[in-house]
Parts: C-alpha cells; sequence; structure tokens
C-alpha cells in the first residue's frame, strides 16, 4: 500500500477535477461560456502528453547506454500513452473548436503541428514492428525516439510562436492567465495537470508489466518443448 | 581532419564510379520538374508565388529523400563494418553529411535552373543572395537529417517505404521554415522580416546536426 499512494492520490484528483471542473462556477467570457470548462481537460491533456513523451525519451536515452531490455519496454509504453493522450487532446480540443471557431479542424498552426507530431509516433510504431530482432528493434527505435521528440519540441512550441495562431498565447494573442483565468480556475487546472499525469503513469506502468509477463511468457513457451523432448 | 577529407573523397569517388545512381537523380529531378511543368500545362509566369514557392520545395523534398535514401545501402554492409574498424562512427556520419550537403547543392541549383526555365520567376524583385542562403541552409538541414533517418531505415526490410514514414514529419519543421523564408525572398521583403526564421532554421540545423553525430555510433553496432 506503501508504493501505491500515487494511484490513490490520481484517483483522488480526478475525482476533484470532474467534480469541481463540471459543477464549479466559472467565470461567464463572451464566446466561451460555459465550453470554458473545456480548460480543465483539454489543456492537462497536452500537458502530461509533453511529459509523457520526455519521460520516453529519457527511458530510450536510459536504454542506449545500459542497454537494459526492460528500460525500452518502459519506453515504448509511455511513448503509446502519449499517443493516447495526443488523440484524446486532439479529440477535445476539436469539440471545443467547433463550438468556439466554428470549425472542428481550423487550419491553425498548433493544430497541425501536433498532427505532424502524432505522425512521427506512428512513424515509430511502425518503425518498431518492421523488426523480428528484439535488441535491434529495441536500438533502432530508441534511436528514432530521441531523434523524433527533438524534433518534435521547436515543432510545437516555436513555430506557432511564429505565425498567427487562434491559441491563446500564439502570435500576438495574450495567454490565457493574462486576462481570462482567475485564481478559482487555477485551483482546478494545475491539480488537474497532476493528475492527468499519474494516471497516464499508471497506465503505462500496467501495461510495462502486461508486456514483462508476455516476455517472460515467450521465454517459459521456448524453453517448453526442449524440457519435454529431454525428458523423452 | 585528415580522416574526414579522406573520407569525403571516398563518397566522391563511390559516386562517380557508381554514375548511373547520380545521373539517375539528375534526370530524376529534371523530368520532376518537367512533369509539374506539363500538368500544369502552363506558359511561363502564370503561377502565383505561393504555388511556385511551394512545388519548388516539394520537388527538392522528394529529390533529396530520394538522394539520400542511398547513402547506405550503396556499399555492402561488410565494407561499412571494415570503414568502422578504421575510423571512429562521427566521422563517417559527418563525412557523410557534408557529402550528401554538397550533393544537395548541386541537385538544388540543377533545380532551380531547369525550374525557372520552364516556369519563370513570379514577380519581380526576387532577392536572390536571401534565395541561395535558404537553399544553403535547406540543403544541410535535408542532408543531416535524412542521413540519420537514411542509417535508421536501412537497418529495416522494407526500407523504401520506411524512408518515407520516418522522414516526412522529421523534416516537415524544416520545410516550413524555408518556404517562409523563400517566400519573402521571392517578394522581395525587407531581410530583417525573415531574420527570425534564419535564426530558427539555423537552431533546427544544429540539433538535427548535433543529434546525428551523437545518434550515429549507437546505430551502425547494431
Amino acid at each position: 500500500m506503501k508504493k501505491n499512494w500515487w494511484k490513490a492520490l490520481a484517483v483522488v484528483i480526478m475525482t476533484y477535477v470532474i467534480w469541481v471542473g463540471l459543477l464549479g462556477t466559472v467565470p461567464r467570457q463572451p464566446i466561451l461560456n460555459e465550453s470554458i470548462r473545456n480548460v480543465y481537460f483539454h489543456v492537462p491533456l497536452w500537458f502530461s502528453m509533453i511529459i509523457l513523451m520526455l519521460t520516453s525519451m529519457i527511458y530510450s536515452i536510459r536504454y542506449l547506454r545500459k542497454g537494459r531490455m526492460d528500460d525500452d519496454h518502459i519506453s515504448v509504453e509511455f511513448a503509446n500513452s502519449a499517443i493516447l493522450y495526443g488523440i484524446l487532446g486532439c479529440a477535445t480540443g476539436s469539440l471545443w473548436a467547433s463550438v468556439t471557431w466554428g470549425d472542428p479542424w481550423p487550419n491553425d498552426p498548433k493544430l497541425n503541428s501536433v498532427a505532424v507530431g502524432m505522425l512521427m509516433y506512428f512513424a515509430y510504431l511502425i518503425l518498431r514492428n518492421s523488426f523480428d530482432d528484439e535488441l535491434r528493434r529495441a536500438r533502432i527505435s530508441a534511436i528514432y525516439n530521441i531523434f523524433a521528440f527533438a524534433v518534435f519540441v521547436p515543432l510545437i512550441f516555436i513555430l506557432p510562436r511564429l505565425t498567427d495562431s487562434l491559441h491563446p498565447g500564439n502570435g500576438g494573442n495574450p495567454a490565457f492567465g493574462k486576462y481570462d483565468m482567475d485564481s478559482g480556475m487555477r485551483l482546478v487546472l494545475y491539480p488537474s495537470v497532476i493528475g492527468m499525469t499519474l494516471l497516464g503513469v499508471w497506465i503505462t506502468q500496467l501495461r510495462v508489466r502486461l508486456r514483462r509477463l508476455r516476455d517472460r511468457l515467450d521465454h517459459v513457451n521456448d524453453a517448453l518443448p526442449k524440457a519435454h523432448s529431454t525428458a523423452e | 581532419m585528415q580522416q574526414i577529407r579522406v573520407l569525403i573523397s571516398k563518397e566522391f569517388r563511390l559516386e562517380w564510379r557508381q554514375r548511373y545512381a547520380l545521373n539517375g537523380m539528375l534526370l530524376y529531378i529534371v523530368s520532376t520538374v518537367f512533369v509539374c511543368f506539363l500538368s500544369f500545362s502552363l506558359r511561363r509566369n502564370q503561377l502565383t508565388p505561393m504555388v511556385w514557392n511551394a512545388l519548388f520545395w516539394i520537388i527538392l523534398l522528394f529529390t533529396a529523400i530520394n538522394a539520400i535514401a542511398k547513402s547506405f545501402v550503396q556499399e555492402r554492409a561488410g565494407r561499412l563494418l571494415y570503414y568502422y574498424t578504421l575510423v571512429s562512427p562521427q566521422k563517417i556520419i559527418l563525412s557523410k553529411i557534408v557529402y550528401n550537403t554538397l550533393l544537395m547543392l548541386v541537385l538544388a541549383g540543377l533545380g532551380f535552373g531547369i525550374y525557372t526555365l520552364v516556369m519563370g520567376v513570379p514577380g519581380e524583385g526576387m532577392d536572390m543572395p536571401l534565395f541561395v542562403v535558404n537553399l544553403l541552409l535547406g540543403a544541410i538541414g535535408f542532408a543531416a537529417s535524412l542521413t540519420l533517418v537514411a542509417g535508421i531505415a536501412s537497418k529495416a526490410e522494407n526500407s523504401a517505404t520506411l524512408m518515407a514514414v520516418l522522414s516526412f514529419p522529421v523534416v516537415l519543421p524544416l520545410l516550413l521554415m524555408l518556404i517562409r523564408v523563400s517566400k519573402n525572398a521571392l517578394d522581395g521583403l525587407d531581410r530583417s522580416v525573415s531574420l527570425d526564421e534564419i535564426g530558427t532554421l539555423l537552431a533546427i540545423d544544429a540539433i538535427v546536426l548535433v543529434l546525428s553525430v551523437l545518434l550515429f555510433p549507437y546505430l551502425w553496432r547494431s
């Protein structure tokens, strides 16, 4: 139980976020209206996606330095969770955009950057599947993972700021915090970032365990027929 | 330094001995330009600068991917292994990047020549020096990022598809910046307008260059 306190924390925070996020009072804004509540879900999804991707890259570096198979398992599962969060972030964003900007996929640099980023990580998964040899797959996909993250950072943080974007905080638009985020909203937004990240780590942990078990099962299955034949 | 120079001259000699590959690439860019010209069925100077610019960079992107994809499959694995026993892998990747940059410059120069010959240059007052600097930065960035991706793709079986899938998203930030700067150059805008973009281009070039050199030693061992 001592090791699992953060899971309880994730459950508590997410319950709080969903409860207060949907029922709490929010500032009235002209176009946003009630859809401002999406800040609690859409924005944290992206924050935690970046954190998950960063962790995935760190484990890839660790794999390259130490060569432990387990680091590769962890790295790929963090990338998988990041992709899941990215898709959810796109979905919530699309919903929000169709309400406020009148178009589910407006031609916005940030959206396009994220779409390209998703393509990068899908390419990473395809690259992984094209190798049969485990060691080779782990090493080469780790290299691509590091490379992809390094290109993803300028794509998402620098390029949208150079062009006009509908998003707050880009292309001369003031950031959310400047005018319409009151301190009550921060009390939900920041915990939500932490909660989402913990949830992502939890999902990843479960998937890593599944992967480890499958790995072990494969070894056992490989060993079994041989044991059988020697017994005969 | 000496070793890098020898390696670069080796790349040149290799290319010269397999002239069909080089000629193939030259023909590739010429025929692509011509296909574009015919499919728009244009007289000269009919494209808007926007379309002209985008088309030019897309042609260059495809040429770059095709040209650089072969940088690791040209030589047999055994011979590559032999090089690795002689020099450090960083020197190999550096020499390949330098060589690919030069190759890209030749291809881009030829492509630009033919392209302006058949399509004309849209608008007046094109800022030629800025355009050339942009082309240079593009060649370095393409060479650095695509050489590493070519190395990655060459380790897999289905390398042609993989090369395209892996490289498109990776070169896209670079491509967007290049298109924007060259549009500024085409319109003859004041150079201070493009300073931000040039800075970003330099930063992206630096990032991919450093990463390629850092990551390649892990790549060749597998």
